[in-house]
């Protein structure tokens, strides 16, 4: 890092300059709607996450003990549709994804910046009135499932309407997305020379495009189900359950890619960035993306394997669901092979890459279980589900966002991260994720069921360890986030490039001016020219 | 959205290019819009199968007469749009202020004349609830009502901005944006109309 550098770009510059709410409030600057969108998902993060501590603590005993069965489904709900809807959906796409892509594309802003606000406000009136529902906490787990959703007590209509808006929120986020990254990338930057952060965000807009509008219609028609009673989803009236699930699962299932694609893209440009590697094949992670997105809208029906769809249906879905596997083993593949004879340095950002990639591989490969007919039956309901997809979840997207902020924290405010704590609760993080949710794969396929607070006394050792866990998790966590407020006011000045980076962002000044760039780049190869073989446009 | 075309100087490099990403934008939003449609169709076409015979039976009920003038009044108005936007790209904006009201009046007509409709089915006991078909039937042209009221709304802030001479041959993109909206609300509607009024 140079003295003159540092200088030139310190904090308190740039596009944070200005000061007062409203100029946050009004911004039409991707890159304050951008961090705006972090703190707000970031936030639900947390409060999602005391929820999941509530939950551990409940099944430290095989009885109801701290709270009633009501309470118990309460908050798995509460857990379940904060960290999904207000965390993990819109956590890298809306955040980090505003903040990047014109800046990784060389551009000034995205293409509809008023949309790009009204998109942020819409995320926020949604997150409004969804707390209107906590008068009456929903009770029916992240999945709303009729009848028993079409019947309960709980504000199923208000949370319906704030979902609804959640989700128009995310599809104009899309929409921006994939006009911007169609229509101002800079002069030489073709779609081969492209960021592959830039690849799976495309990617990503996709699913949220087409996936989302789905998921609207499924909330307004639960929602004419319990105000009139339309009875589309209700048998007594000629109606069908299993159409909800299907609808739900056309959204719910792709939407699992809109939380995985971003953190993906995030992993592909750590990896080479530390292994000062060019990455290993670029168009084929690259086009990776592409057919996981394709691909992820065809094997919706593995959610659904008991619920009494025709057995030759379920046969279709469960080869479509191994298929998923081959563009993401394609991705691992690729990691690993830039990681080959490269010469590595572990950073914090990079110890969470290559945890994520561990982690992921432990929650992909126990999907096929579950995409699996006859081991689904098992399976299904069981802890071994709530330990997958915390593996692809949490130790795939939220691994890949922690890796994400870790190293993009000095281009979002101007200022270093401590390596030290950040390394010290990377080390906590892991121990206590694997302590928590490795175990629960064995106490799932000993039967373990999930969502209940009560459960037989042979699976109490089972919990106990996840339980001690999550407190290991939780404490690593809150170390983390100790070190983002801290270094975000304390932090040394970061210079433009801390880590030596190629792509466009790491040229303009950390924090970037609010204009981003002085003049427009001219792009004239890949951003992966870390020398050696294999070096030069894909 | 339809009025976003035109304030996005700070990225675009020029207004051709604008123009262009505005384009896309709305035809991108459209096929959202078609996937918003989609489950309902989807819905529609599971429980037909399912029960032809009362599909049959309760469309006679609804009232053939005013659903096909209704599906006369959408087509004249999207004609009305069309022409409103061939005027202002030569230039006429006198015209184009003319073709909204006309949209707008029958865009207001078809909304009027849902009510009657409606009102009429509710006098008969038909309710949404009532059985399958009539659920869908009022979802489905529920919710295509409300994009019509959404579009009559977008189409009276055109009508302001039109008389503070804000088009020009120049410059018409929320215009020619929101001609598209309205074409497709007017598709929508016409394959409502068959499904719901003229089962064989």
């Amino acid at each position: 890092m140079s003295e003159e550098k540092a200088a030139q770009s310190g904090p308190g510059r740039g596009y944070l300059e200005e000061k007062g709410w409203r100029s946050w409030a009004y911004t039409l600057d991707h890159k304050r709607i951008g961090v705006m969108y972090l703190f707000t998902t970031l936030f639900f993060f947390l409060l999602g996450g005391v929820f999941g501590m509530l939950i551990r603590l409940e099944l430290l005993t095989p009885g109801p003990t701290f709270f009633s069965d009501q309470t118990y489904n309460e908050m798995f709900t509460m857990h379940g549709s904060m960290m999904i809807f207000l965390f993990i959906i819109p956590g890298i796409p809306s955040g980090l994804g505003n903040f990047l892509i014109p800046l990784m594309i060389g551009a000034r802003d995205v293409a509809f910046p008023r949309l790009n606000l009204a998109s942020y406000w819409l995320f926020i009136m949604g997150i409004i009135v969804i707390l209107f529902s906590l008068a009456h906490p929903m009770d029916t787990g992240w999945t709303f499932y009729t009848p028993y959703s079409a019947k309960t007590a709980a504000s199923v209509t208000v949370l319906s309407f704030g979902i609804f808006l959640v989700g128009m929120s995310s599809i104009l986020t899309g929409l921006n997305f994939i006009v911007t990254i169609h229509q101002l990338r800079a002069t030489g930057m073709s779609w081969l020379r492209m960021p592959l952060f830039i690849w799976s965000m495309y990617a990503t807009s996709i699913i949220q495009v087409v996936a989302t509008p789905v998921i609207g219609m499924t909330f307004i028609l639960l929602a004419m189900e319990r105000l009139f009673g339309i009875g589309l989803f209700d048998p007594d009236k000629g109606g069908d359950p299993l159409l909800f699930q299907h609808f739900f699962w056309f959204y719910s299932h792709p939407v699992v890619y809109v939380m995985i694609l971003p953190a993906m893209g995030a992993i592909s440009e750590i990896i080479p960035t530390f292994s000062r590697k060019p990455i290993f094949g670029y168009k084929a992670i690259a086009y990776s993306s592409i057919a996981i997105a394709l691909a992820g809208f065809l094997v919706w029906g593995h959610h659904m394997f008991v619920a009494g769809m025709s057995v030759y249906a379920d046969v279709i879905f469960s080869i479509l669901t191994f298929s998923v596997a081959i563009p993401t083993g394609v991705k691992v593949f690729n990691w690993i092979a830039t990681l080959y004879k490269g010469s590595i340095s572990l950073d914090s950002p990079m110890l969470y890459a290559l945890t994520f990639i561990f982690l992921f591989i432990v929650g992909g490969l126990t999907g096929p279980f579950l995409g699996s007919l006859a081991t689904d039956v098992h399976l299904t309901d069981t802890y071994f589900v709530v330990a997958h997809f915390h593996y692809t979840m949490m130790g795939g997207t939220v691994m890949g966002l922690f890796a994400g902020l870790h190293y993009w924290f000095p281009k979002l405010t101007g200022r270093m991260l401590d390596e030290r704590p950040a390394k010290t609760a990377w080390a906590i993080i892991v121990v206590g994720f694997n302590i928590t949710f490795f175990t629960m794969f064995i106490t799932g396929m000993q039967g373990m069921p999930r969502r209940f607070a009560e459960y037989p006394e042979k699976y109490q050792a089972g919990n106990v360890i996840s339980s001690i866990g999550a407190a290991i998790l939780a404490f690593g966590i809150l170390v983390m986030f100790y070190n983002y407020v801290r270094c975000m006011f304390r932090g040394a000045p970061a210079p433009a490039d801390p880590w030596r980076g190629k792509t466009l962002e790491w040229t303009v000044p950390s924090p970037p001016p609010t204009e981003n760039f002085e003049t427009i780049p001219t792009v004239t190869g890949w951003p992966y020219s870390y020398g050696g073989k294999g070096d030069g446009d894909a | 959205m339809p009025d976003e075309g035109g304030k996005v100087e700070t990225a675009h490099a020029d207004a051709g290019l604008a123009y262009e990403s505005s384009k896309l934008g709305i035809w991108i939003f459209l096929g959202t819009e078609v996937l918003l449609f989609g489950g309902l169709f989807l819905a529609y076409a599971v429980f037909r199968i399912k029960y032809p015979e009362l599909f049959h039976r309760d469309h006679l009920e609804l009232n053939r007469t005013l659903g096909t003038v209704n599906t006369v009044v959408l087509i004249c108005s999207s004609l009305s749009v069309a022409a409103g936007i061939t005027a202002i790209r030569n230039g006429k904006a006198d015209v184009l202020k003319k073709s909204l009201v006309v949209t707008l009046l029958l865009g207001a007509t078809f909304l009027a004349i849902k009510y009657f409709e409606w009102s009429e089915d509710f006098a008969h006991g038909i309710y949404p609830g009532t059985d399958v078909f009539f659920s869908l039937y009022f979802m489905m042209a529920g919710v295509h009502g409300f994009h019509v009221l959404c579009g009559l709304l977008v189409m009276a802030w055109l009508l302001v901005q039109a008389g503070r001479g804000r088009f020009s041959a120049e410059y018409s993109t929320p215009v020619e944006l929101t001609g598209i909206y309205w074409h497709f609300v007017d598709l929508v509607w016409i394959y409502l109309y068959p499904m719901f009024y003229l089962i064989g």
